[in-house]
């Protein structure tokens, strides 16, 4: 094989003596250069971005067609109210994919590598984050383009999708920080998956994202009310349609808040332990 | 500067158990040293120790003159690891693996492009530089991988077993660019389970077992201690083995080793002929022997001959 072979020593011998030590990289510098490998794998395993989109579309068609003419009277109306929140399933759900990129980069060994590295130490993890915001960002656009096919019609306007999707993005942000701390807890990248499916499932099925609030039970509305999943597709309904959303806006923000005081210092703590 | 690693009293545990008992090595700066032992011996603990990748319990360890835990960045500017495993990210390209090391450590985007360009043009990997590494071979992994710690070249490189697995051709090739990269002058600390690596690429050797270093030396010292070469004897019958062993014994002076199999003995040998001499002398008393063979003393001999027990039962024990 041509591509095998050691070249003479008089090649290898000018570029091992180069003996040059640059000024090592700032914070800054390194996390952007790990958000730009985050969106080179993007590039070469496209099939990520596509995989976790084309549930939710398969999921816009069946409903809308089938479920929504007896849910909201014609399954056009009915794409109005489903399509944002079907948007916060989507993004919800590849937040779980921070978890699994970090578990499969610390069995690899790669995070060693990282770690030997004279760099800001928590680079790996804020250039992950980085790179899965873009990730996150592209399948929200996919989503709303199929909306906007199926006849979905936000009377907000553009101003009213960039605010929906730069809330569902501050949550899904947030939601990373649990998956970084599973990642980092479990051995394979496959139980990353199953963990956080176990939360996500009862997350996004116990919210408004489907039906609307006041046609479920009492004591259900109780606990979907709740659901930090329903303030945030409440919240961008609200925005995409022109609405007022201050309120769900508000809770949204607080919650990912929340998260992020509570689950960030832990995830740094164990990406400095030892293992 | 004298040392390039100086690790004195180095003890670690995970959990109950004790991966290192107390370590102690001196490594001569731009020279390579091999760290030699079985799985489990305590190889790759010590190299994460002084890669600053794990903490000691008890011990210092001082790299290139700074403490492992108290400078630890200052050690990280001065070496790079290459750990057991290839690490590098297999959905890249080789290319964009090495550019992104390059910017990691500093470099402009020019600089660390041009730099990835000419280090897999030196490796030999030009031809694959533009496909994902997980289309790539084993060797063709490790050789990326080693590639990636000398981006910017280091003072001191860690090898962690770099050939583990790999088919004799590859082997040979890591090999020689561990050559080469010393010949620039970077100290390398190498660890590996083959007598045959560790004797063919270092000049100093330590025998690890058990977190401890059992021996200590050149490589020609070390096998001064087991013979040059190892003689194995296979008797038909286990019952005679006592006899095969006073006879060998009084040939070369020395007690021979027994091995796992009751029926066999193993005899270093200080040369060659000393095997005519044994033959001659089984023939003589009538024995009857299975096969024997002559070979190299290989790193179990080593073990048995500084241990009394075979590498094997030793990574065996180490799994327990």
């Amino acid at each position: 094989m041509s591509d095998d072979a050691l070249p003479g020593d008089n090649r290898t011998h000018e570029v091992l003596a180069a003996r040059r030590r640059p000024r090592p990289a700032s914070a800054l510098s390194s996390v952007v250069t790990l958000a730009w490998r985050a969106l080179l794998k993007i590039k070469h395993v496209p099939f990520q971005l596509f995989d976790v989109t084309v549930t939710p579309i398969m999921f816009t068609l069946l409903f809308t067609y089938i479920f929504g003419g007896a849910l909201a009277g014609t399954p056009a109306e009915y794409i109005q109210y489903l399509l944002p929140g079907i948007l916060v399933q989507t993004i919800v759900f590849i937040t779980v994919y921070t978890g699994v990129g970090l578990c499969t980069d610390i069995r690899k060994g790669l995070y060693d590598r990282f770690r030997s590295l004279p760099m800001w130490q928590p680079s790996p993890l804020f250039g992950a984050l980085a790179g899965d915001v873009l990730r996150y960002s592209m399948a929200g656009a996919l989503i709303l383009v199929v909306g906007l096919i199926l006849g979905f019609r936000p009377a907000g306007g553009a101003l009213g999708l960039l605010m929906a999707l730069g809330l569902v993005l501050v949550f899904a942000f947030a939601l990373s920080w649990l998956w970084i701390i599973v990642g980092m807890l479990v051995r394979t990248p496959e139980s990353v998956m199953t963990t956080s499916f176990v939360f996500l499932m009862p997350l996004t099925f116990a919210s408004d994202i489907f039906v609307q609030l006041d046609t479920m039970p009492g004591w259900l509305q109780a606990v979907v009310g709740r659901n930090p999943v329903t303030w945030l597709s409440s919240a961008s309904r609200a925005l995409m349609h022109g609405q007022p959303a201050a309120g769900d806006v508000a809770w949204v923000l607080g919650a990912s808040a929340v998260i992020v005081l509570v689950a960030a210092p832990v995830a740094m703590r164990l990406y400095h332990r030892e293992r | 500067m004298a040392h390039a690693i100086e690790v004195h009293g180095l003890v670690k545990s995970f959990g109950t158990t004790r991966a290192l008992g107390g370590i102690d090595l001196n490594i001569r700066a731009g020279s390579v040293y091999g760290l030699l032992g079985p799985n489990g011996a305590g190889k790759t603990t010590t190299t994460r120790i002084l890669a600053t990748l794990l903490k000691p319990d008890a011990g210092s360890a001082r790299v290139l003159g700074h403490d492992v835990v108290r400078e630890a960045r200052a050690v990280r500017q001065k070496v790079s690891l290459t750990g057991q495993y290839a690490s590098v990210d297999e959905d890249l390209t080789g290319h964009e693996n090495l550019v992104l090391v390059g910017r990691l450590l500093g470099l402009s985007w020019r600089e660390a492009r041009q730099r990835a360009t000419d280090l897999l043009d030196a490796f030999g990997l030009s031809d694959a530089a533009g496909r994902q590494v997980q289309t790539w071979s084993g060797g063709m992994r490790r050789r990326v991988d080693i590639a990636a710690s000398l981006v910017v070249i280091p003072e001191l490189l860690f090898l962690d077993e770099p050939t583990t697995g790999l088919d004799p051709r590859s082997r040979n090739q890591v090999w020689e660019l561990v050559r080469r990269i010393a010949a620039e002058g970077t100290t390398v600390l190498l660890t590996t389970q083959y007598l045959e690596e560790a004797d063919r690429l270092a000049e100093r050797l330590g025998v690890i077992d058990h977190g401890r270093v059992i021996a200590e030396g050149t490589s020609r010292e070390l096998k001064a201690s087991v013979g040059t070469s190892a003689l194995h004897v296979r008797l038909a019958d286990a019952d005679e083995r006592p006899r095969l062993q006073a006879l060998m014994a009084r040939v070369l002076g020395r007690e021979p080793s027994t091995a796992a199999d009751p029926a066999e003995l193993t005899a270093g040998l200080d040369s060659p002929a000393q095997a005519a001499a044994i033959l001659a002398a089984i023939a003589e008393a009538q024995l009857e022997i299975e096969h024997f063979t002559l070979g190299n003393p290989s790193l179990d001999e080593v073990f048995l001959a500084l241990t009394g027990r075979p590498a094997e039962d030793a990574a065996a024990e180490a799994a327990r």
